[in-house]
């Protein structure tokens, strides 16, 4: 990750964080993040689950999307600058789609003396269908 | 019963280690490679203690006890009806492999919504490190589909 903080005076609103894309949702991986992430909700990992209760087939965890988001943010700025962040899951993310992660600079803004960037960020499958979207409050200095 | 009256009730607290293996595992399960979450000495020489916590490792491992959902079934709320709605996370400072994180849990909120077919439940979850460091507030907005719901109706997170 970038190891210096974001300059304030050098980020304007608009600005387009690079975007990160997935490879392609696989069962696997969803397997992987029930384990590592200790949610087992047989929603995900489950067919037979999913099925019975209504679903056509498993989905990811919307905890994996945010992680995902956490990605794009951290490879913008240090992990450290991250003040908050809030993700709103708006549609569920299928095996097999290829998900991209964004992000634009909203707002520029000072809080009890900090300097801070406030950037939108979304998920969305090839087709533009967006499945996570937010915003995240990073700290930033003035040179 | 879901209703207001829940609001303002607290869990027990409970602890969780930050295992080195489990951040690895986590990395790999996010696809996350650089060397500060998956490489003890990549994470020393980028000036970390130990491997560093993604920013939502935290926010799972408030599910790392024997039953996580327990408290829904308490609730006479049914998995199967239970949606993610929205996540908010304050970060305060970093999580590390090594330590040892205790989540506060408590209801901040019941909200009925779409004529009470759907309810939102908001969770709100203190965590602090084995040195008394508070190191994340986080918000957790689940969404709850009424049974006697359309099933029909495609479970909107909203």
């Amino acid at each position: 990750m970038p190891s210096m903080s974001l300059v304030y005076d050098a980020v304007n609103v608009g600005d387009a964080l690079p975007p990160l894309t997935l490879p392609p949702l696989t069962r696997t991986t969803l397997a992987l993040y029930a384990g590592a992430s200790g949610d087992h909700n047989p929603m995900h990992i489950d067919i037979d689950f999913a099925r019975a209760a209504g679903m056509p087939d498993v989905f990811a965890h919307g905890m994996l999307s945010m992680a995902w988001l956490g990605r794009l943010l951290t490879e913008w700025a240090p992990q450290r600058d991250l003040r908050e962040w809030s993700v709103r899951f708006s549609a569920i993310t299928h095996v097999g789609e290829r998900i991209v992660c964004t992000g634009r600079v909203t707002e520029k803004l000072e809080r009890d003396g900090e300097p801070l960037i406030r950037v939108a960020v979304a998920t969305a499958n090839e087709a533009g269908a967006v499945k996570l979207t937010g915003e995240a409050l990073i700290a930033a200095v003035r040179r | 019963m879901l209703d207001e009256s829940l609001i303002g009730r607290s869990f027990p607290p409970h602890s969780a280690d930050v295992e080195a293996g489990r951040l690895r595992l986590f990395a790999k399960a996010i696809g996350e490679t650089r060397p500060e979450y998956c490489d003890e000495a990549g994470a020393r020489s980028a000036g970390h203690r130990s491997l560093l916590a993604p920013p939502t490792f935290a926010t799972c491992l408030y599910m790392d006890v024997p039953d996580p959902f327990a408290w829904l079934l308490d609730l006479s709320i049914d998995l199967a009806r239970v949606l993610h709605g929205a996540q908010e996370i304050r970060h305060f400072a970093p999580v590390y492999a090594g330590d040892r994180l205790t989540f506060s849990p408590r209801i901040a909120d019941v909200v009925h919504k779409k004529r009470g077919t759907l309810t939102l439940l908001v969770k709100e979850t203190e965590v602090t490190n084995q040195e008394g460091v508070h190191v994340a507030a986080v918000r957790t907005t689940l969404v709850v589909r009424a049974a006697q719901a359309n099933d029909a109706t495609p479970a909107a997170a909203d």
